[in-house]
């Protein structure tokens, strides 16, 4: 590989860590924060992503088949047409991110409530619930087939070889506006309601806060983070199916960054991000068995356990803050 | 309760103010009553769906009460519960298909699909399993325990563990569909006359789910009649009080993951002999089903465990009548839910609350 392919390369990876880290942020919010347990990642990053790409693609042509009859191109529909997916592209981020708050908030209203591993059980449920309605419904994102040719964004300023060194840039700006956002917030006095929550319920109900409307607003933002997460991993990948969305790849391994890096802290989340990416996106120049891609598994697993058995705060634990 | 923003006692007092308490009762009972007619009609009308049904919940109990247990004693949802079952079946494919000569097994036993060196294999593929639940908790689960670590530390350190064997599965075997040793066997008939319907089923389905009442049986016998049983039972329900009393509480551990592990592996195994084949993510997808038995019986409960995966198959198969059958998780994920809101402590009681 010369150099310019290993630049390629690299950016490749840093692009996904970045998409990633945006996700653990979310995830940060949910069980570092709040100690919110929610197995069912993979439901917002998936929501994220299609609402993302159907908002963006263009719809199906009338003379092809196709079992789907959306297709976004919303921006024709809306008579914002010829604005372009530059300027569209924020638009359909917060999009993004508005639909995952809203069906958070929906599924958190019934189930937030609940003990933490009774979270747990329903939102594992709620992950897979939400790959099957985009799996079966053919209608809606074309099933199985996913959807194809999500348009580029800002494409026209470089040749398609090297759009990623175009958009990796776009990716860490959002993730540093997100970043912001969640770390002032995350100090916020509404943050350390938060946190007050995660350490002791009862105590912050005592004190006369209302428990349940902090862990719904907690559970709807850290969704919409993920959300936003989701569908910048629709445009760096260029093309989703359900399967992109299956357990291990979409919730797993955001929970694995997490623990990682460090749950309770933002950066602990980016770097656990760019940690577990690397060594996934790179194992596959490992020598001899180490390169079988089932070892990325065994290797993410075996870390999990590892960090929580022998560091358990991460590799950047979290600050206590004064009070 | 405060749902969707609105207060429900506010709601039910309103209610009160105008029909009256006897009044709200009265209506209360008269949905019941509807609902359950309605239900008992469809399980009628439907009797193939829900003989299928009941069957399936055969396959779920056998993982569900091994997951319920565990929960009660260990306390926390051991989401490796479903991987284990993976093991475990591939464990005794490996016994039947590679390390016995090929011929012991061309004959399948009487009605059932399977082949006779299925009966050598069970119990190899249980007590590996058994064993490696018994290390995996000496290594992962009792050291986070000693450091008494919080329930979701030790519920991800069980994500964990799945991943990785999983990803240990797939290291060894590979990902592709594996077949089973089978035979094509008749399905059983059953016509119904005055129904007009015609009940089919694989006889398969009743071997695995009469090994599932009998495991739950023998694990009844266990718990309430033995030594080690009773121990087991009163370190799960207070671990101080019962290590005082002089029970050795780490070797009741011990047992409760030998003993999950085993019924663990019974499931994997049996499933994937009923089914014919097996896939690396075969356990995995009975995680949901198995964890809405678990709920529905109440945590820690194996006998309502099993009654719960019996009800869990029901909703499941006759849900199929008017949903696509694919949509089966997302039905498990409702029950789950509705279960958890409107009584978690599931229909028998749970072990502790």
């Amino acid at each position: 590989m010369d150099l310019t392919g290993i630049m390629l390369y690299v950016a490749n990876l840093a692009l996904i860590a970045g998409v990633y880290a945006v996700i653990t942020i979310g995830l940060n919010v949910h069980y570092g924060h709040t100690g919110l347990f929610n197995v069912g990642v993979a439901a917002f990053f998936a929501l994220g992503a299609y609402v993302a790409a159907l908002l963006a693609i263009p719809p199906p042509e009338e003379n092809l088949f196709h079992a789907y009859k959306f297709g976004g191109d919303l921006a024709r529909i809306l008579g914002v047409e010829g604005i372009g997916i530059d300027i569209w592209f924020p638009i359909v981020l917060i999009a993004a991110g508005v639909s995952c708050a809203i069906l958070a908030y929906l599924i958190g209203a019934v189930t937030i409530r609940l003990r933490e591993d009774y979270l747990a059980i329903a939102t594992l449920g709620l992950g897979e619930a939400v790959r099957l309605v985009f799996t079966n419904e053919a209608w809606l994102a074309d099933g199985t087939r996913g959807l194809p040719g999500i348009p580029r964004v800002l494409d026209n300023i470089v040749d398609p070889r090297y759009y990623d060194l175009i958009f990796l840039p776009v990716v860490l700006a959002v993730l540093l506006a997100i970043y912001l956002i969640a770390q002032r917030l995350a100090a916020a006095p509404w943050g350390r309601v938060l946190l007050a929550i995660r350490e002791n319920e009862d105590t912050v109900e005592v004190v006369g806060k209302n428990v349940f409307r902090f862990k719904l607003q907690a559970f709807a933002f850290g969704a919409a983070i993920m959300g936003v997460g989701g569908a910048l991993y629709a445009f760096a990948r260029h093309s989703i199916t359900p399967m992109t969305f299956e357990p291990f790849i979409a919730t797993f391994v955001v929970w694995a960054m997490l623990i990682i890096g460090g749950s309770g802290n933002h950066r602990g989340a980016i770097l656990g991000a760019a940690v577990l990416w690397a060594v996934i996106g790179s194992s596959q120049f490992l020598p001899g068995f180490l390169s079988d891609p089932n070892m990325r598994l065994i290797v993410v697993g075996v870390m999990i356990v590892a960090v929580l058995m022998l560091r358990p705060a991460g590799i950047i634990p979290e600050t206590r803050t004064r009070t | 309760m405060e749902l969707l923003g609105i207060n429900t006692h506010t709601v039910r007092d309103a209610v009160v103010s105008v029909i009256g308490e006897r009044g709200a009762r009265a209506v209360v009972w008269t949905f019941v009553a509807l609902v359950s007619a309605f239900a008992a009609w469809i399980l009628v009308t439907r009797l193939d769906l829900t003989v299928i049904g009941l069957l399936i919940g055969g396959v779920y109990a056998l993982g569900a009460v091994g997951l319920s247990l565990v929960y009660g004693n260990m306390h926390f949802p051991n989401i490796a519960h479903g991987d284990t079952m993976t093991a475990a079946a591939f464990v005794a494919l490996a016994v039947m298909v590679t390390w016995l000569p090929e011929t012991w097994s061309m004959n399948s036993v009487g009605m059932f699909t399977f082949p006779y060196t299925l009966f050598i294999a069970l119990p190899i593929g249980m007590a590996v399993v058994a064993l490696g639940s018994v290390l995996i908790d000496r290594f992962v689960y009792r050291r986070l325990r000693l450091k008494a670590a919080q329930l979701g530390v030790i519920t991800l350190a069980s994500l964990g563990v799945a991943i990785a064997l999983r990803g240990l599965i797939q290291y060894i075997w590979g990902t592709e569909i594996q077949n089973y040793p089978r035979e094509s066997k008749k399905f059983l008939r059953w016509d119904v006359e005055f129904l007009d319907t015609t009940v089919l089923v694989p006889p398969d389905m009743i071997f695995v789910f009469a090994a599932a009442v009998v495991l739950t049986l023998a694990l009844y016998l266990f718990l309430n009649l033995t030594r080690a049983g009773k121990a087991m039972r009163a370190a799960a329900d207070n671990e101080d009080l019962a290590a005082i009393s002089g029970i050795n509480v780490e070797r009741t551990h011990m047992l409760t993951w030998a003993i999950a592990g085993a019924t663990a592996g019974a499931a994997g195994i049996l499933f994937a002999a009923g089914q014919g084949q097996l896939l690396t993510i075969s356990g995995w997808k009975l995680m949901i089903p198995m964890f809405a038995a678990v709920v529905a019986g109440g945590i820690g409960n194996p006998y309502g465990a099993f009654a719960g995966a019996i009800m869990i198959g029901v909703i499941g198969e006759v849900s199929t009548d008017w949903l696509d059958p694919t949509y089966k998780p997302a039905v498990f994920f409702g029950a789950i839910i509705v279960m958890l809101l409107v009584r978690p402590r599931g229909l028998f009681g749970a072990s502790r609350v």
